[in-house]
């Protein structure tokens, strides 16, 4: 394998990226272009380094067309791994993912990432071949109907059945992926639209008239949002995934230090405040921190920005935040009050809309609320007891040291993902690469390694669980191939440890299907070409961590951890926040 | 409570299949959806009647407006507007029968479309209410069969338009 130095490959497209107003002034000439020259020329002209995905038959001519692109591919083992990759890609740029698929099973292998991505409102664009035109609906070889297939699961999709329609369809398909609340979106295009030739220019003007995504803060309701945040004496912050998305952590800040305004952040906001910060409550909601959920509860001023009151947050909705004003602020006028009523609604972009709230807010003596949530945190911090085997926890613990808490992180999905929101430590946006909407496991090897490709000098670790690690780890052949150095914590509890926790507590310890041993994970790392190491015992722990961390290419650390290790607090499903569960903690008093 | 919505959409294929779908995955009844093209070729119109509270009614508009191809969407529930739904039906009309059952239809300001040995065919616009009343009067006559369109509607004229996409500071 050739290998491609990260560096030659971003410079070009990032030139482009860097001045979107460039992208539409017409340097390319489309005149008597081929489908595929379409295509190849429309994703340089936005700015895309790298593409995620594999080859099949009717998507023959847009390989043909990207030999020897400038645009870097990673070709994956799996469809589903194009489309994590993509997303971890764009959950840790900030930037549009992009996959690329055939007809058929390349496209349905693609729907559990675009669902995944969908559900946590990420820009990407998937690319689908399709039988040619007029074989569509004659149950053709690899035949599928993507339209009707992704339609529920992503932002928007085009089925593009005439060459001259393709640009401006992949010209609105990035402007509707990376605008207004994000998401993925889906061209479908049929081989003999990406033969055929354009008889002269294409028009790129989009047509998008139902599309005006609303960015900017209608003033009076910024006001009123300010007057009951200076007014509250309880007042928090309840922050999600929409404020990384718009980038919106800065003002967020300010705004948190000026108001001195306690905050808490859902799963996909980790990051969005240094949780070293005193005002910090970390994570709230099922397995969110006591004072999180106790701040909530307690508050006469609940903020809700770029969040979306999802069922794991908010507990039962009937008492959710029960004396508190609501303030939320969202791209996605749909998601205001869809869930809980709303007293003050804000539609537009965060990032503009605080950086108008921040000279609004006025800094109040809260000392009695202020004291009341420092004496929660201090009372019921999360805890772990480090003794016996080693505990999944303190794993992540010591990762977060050695890393200095700056390394992406992406997860899968179960108890090592609440433990890694809960023990990482979190300092910066766009830190955390996880599956919160969907909760798809198998998320933590691809998106990983698209999050390594898009930051090739950080180090992105994923810390997973040997239930979801075990879905996509064919990706490390990726990784090996591709000399994507990203490594991989599989924490081995030797069960599908979330589903046999909610087994020991609410189905009398029935463990039922539930059992699931690895193989010598670091001997079928090896295998693949990556480098190992396994641990079983806690004073090996520093050193592997150090080992791998010192290894420039992929590396996978396979740690045998205390199989019955469960994840607390907990809010049992269905139950208010108030009924938070200690477990082996102790209990709340 | 009932709302007739109306919702101006790209004339584009796919349009239908992604409004009806939304319907469903989110739960969403509906009595009636009504497509049909406008004046502007690039534009149809749907026509959509939904029972439900407020709160789900706000979450219909606005999951309707967030539907890529849909340009505007007004709700028509507090505001001054005419609905119409258009009926077919074929009832069992011997004829000694005919001489009633014409009267019937007059009375409804309808008309009779086609006569055949042992039935009536009647055509008759208005709203979902009058076309009920017009259904159970004949039912003893016996329906052989009943088609309709559902309904369609517009405000009246000179008024100000409200609810209008992305119209979300309420």
């Amino acid at each position: 394998m050739p290998r491609k130095t990260p560096g030659k490959n971003t410079q070009k497209p990032k030139a482009s990226a860097a001045k979107p107003a460039a992208r539409g002034k017409r340097t390319l000439s489309l005149a008597h272009c081929s489908g595929a020259e379409v295509f190849h020329r429309m994703l340089q002209d936005e700015g895309v380094e790298v593409m995620f995905g594999y080859p099949g038959g009717v998507l023959l001519p847009i390989f043909d067309e990207i030999y020897q692109s400038p645009i870097r591919f990673i070709l994956t083992r799996h469809e589903q791994g194009a489309a994590h990759m993509a997303d971890g890609y764009a959950r840790s740029t900030g930037r549009v993912g992009v996959c690329l698929a055939t007809s058929g099973p390349g496209a349905t292998n693609l729907v559990t990432g675009l669902a995944t991505a969908n559900m946590d409102s990420i820009p990407l664009v998937a690319i689908t071949g399709q039988v040619r035109t007029s074989l569509i609906g004659n149950d053709a070889f690899q035949e599928a109907d993507v339209s009707g297939l992704t339609r529920p699961i992503t932002k928007h999709n085009f089925l593009v059945k005439d060459v001259k329609d393709l640009a401006r369809v992949l010209r609105e398909a990035f402007h509707i992926a990376r605008t207004g609340r994000p998401g993925p979106v889906v061209v479908d295009i049929p081989v003999d639209v990406t033969v055929n030739r354009l008889d002269g220019e294409p028009s790129l003007a989009m047509n998008l008239p139902g599309y005006k995504p609303l960015l900017t803060g209608h003033m009076p309701q910024i006001r009123a949002a300010a007057e009951a945040i200076n007014a509250s004496q309880r007042p928090v912050l309840y922050v999600g995934g929409g404020v990384i998305l718009a980038n919106a952590c800065d003002a967020l800040r300010r705004i948190v230090a000026k108001g001195r305004l306690p905050v808490t952040t859902t799963l996909l906001a980790m990051g969005a405040v240094d949780e070293s910060d005193a005002l910090s409550l970390q994570m709230l909601g099922m397995h969110g921190t006591v004072a999180a959920n106790r701040a909530v509860q307690n508050c006469d001023c609940l903020v809700a920005i770029g969040a979306r009151f999802d069922d794991r947050v908010t507990g039962k909705v009937a008492t959710f935040a029960p004396h508190a004003k609501v303030i939320h602020v969202d791209v996605d006028p749909a998601s205001i009050a869809k869930n809980v009523p709303v007293d003050i609604p804000v539609v537009g972009d965060a990032a503009d809309i605080l950086g108008k709230l921040l000279p609004l807010i006025r800094t109040v003596d809260r000392s009695p609320w202020l004291a009341q949530v420092a004496e929660w945190k201090k009372k019921f911090p999360l805890r772990y007891a480090a003794q016996g085997k080693i505990k999944p926890q303190e794993m992540i613990a010591a990762i977060g040291a050695a890393t200095d808490h700056n390394a992406i992180i992406s997860t899968g999905v179960g108890q090592h993902q609440m433990w890694t929101a809960q023990f990482y430590g979190w300092r910066r946006p766009r830190q955390i690469i996880t599956s919160g909407g969907l909760g798809t496991m198998g998320f933590g090897v691809p998106a990983a390694i698209g999050a390594k490709i898009g930051n090739p000098k950080s180090t992105v670790i994923d810390i997973d669980g040997d239930g979801s690690f075990s879905m996509t780890m064919v990706e490390i052949i990726t990784a090996v191939h591709n000399d994507v150095g990203a490594k991989f914590v599989v924490l081995d509890n030797e069960y599908l440890g979330m589903v046999r926790q909610w087994q020991e507590l609410f189905y009398g310890k029935r463990y039922s299907h539930v059992v699931h041993r690895c193989p010598d994970l670091a001997a079928v790392a090896r295998g693949f070409g990556a480098q190992a190491a396994t641990v079983s015992e806690r004073t090996e722990i520093a050193g592997a961590i150090d080992e791998m961390l010192a290894c420039d290419g992929p590396f996978v650390l396979h740690a045998k951890v205390d199989p019955e290790e469960n994840v607390f607090p907990m809010v049992p499903a269905g139950k208010s926040l108030d009924e938070m569960e200690l477990g082996e903690l102790g209990t709340l008093a | 409570m009932r709302h007739v919505i109306s919702a101006l959409v790209q004339n584009q294929p796919g349009v239908l299949a992604q409004v009806a779908g939304m319907f469903a995955a989110r739960g969403f009844n509906i009595d009636s959806l009504v497509v049909g093209r406008t004046e502007n070729p690039d534009l149809s119109r749907m026509t959509i009647v939904a029972v439900g509270d407020d709160r789900v009614l706000e979450q219909v508009r606005k999951q309707l407006a967030k539907v890529i191809p849909v340009v505007k969407v007004r709700d028509f529930s507090g505001l001054s507007y005419v609905e119409r739904d258009l009926m077919l039906v074929k009832i069992g009309a011997p004829a000694e029968k005919r001489p009633e059952l014409a009267q019937l239809v007059e009375l409804f300001r309808g008309s009779v479309v086609d006569v055949a040995r042992a039935t009536m065919t009647v055509q008759l616009s208005g709203t979902e209410d009058k076309l009920e009343a017009f259904i159970d009067l004949v039912r003893p006559y016996g329906i052989v069969e009943l088609a309709r369109t559902g309904t369609i509607a517009m405000q009246r004229g000179q008024q100000k338009h409200t609810r209008e996409k992305n119209d979300s500071d309420e």
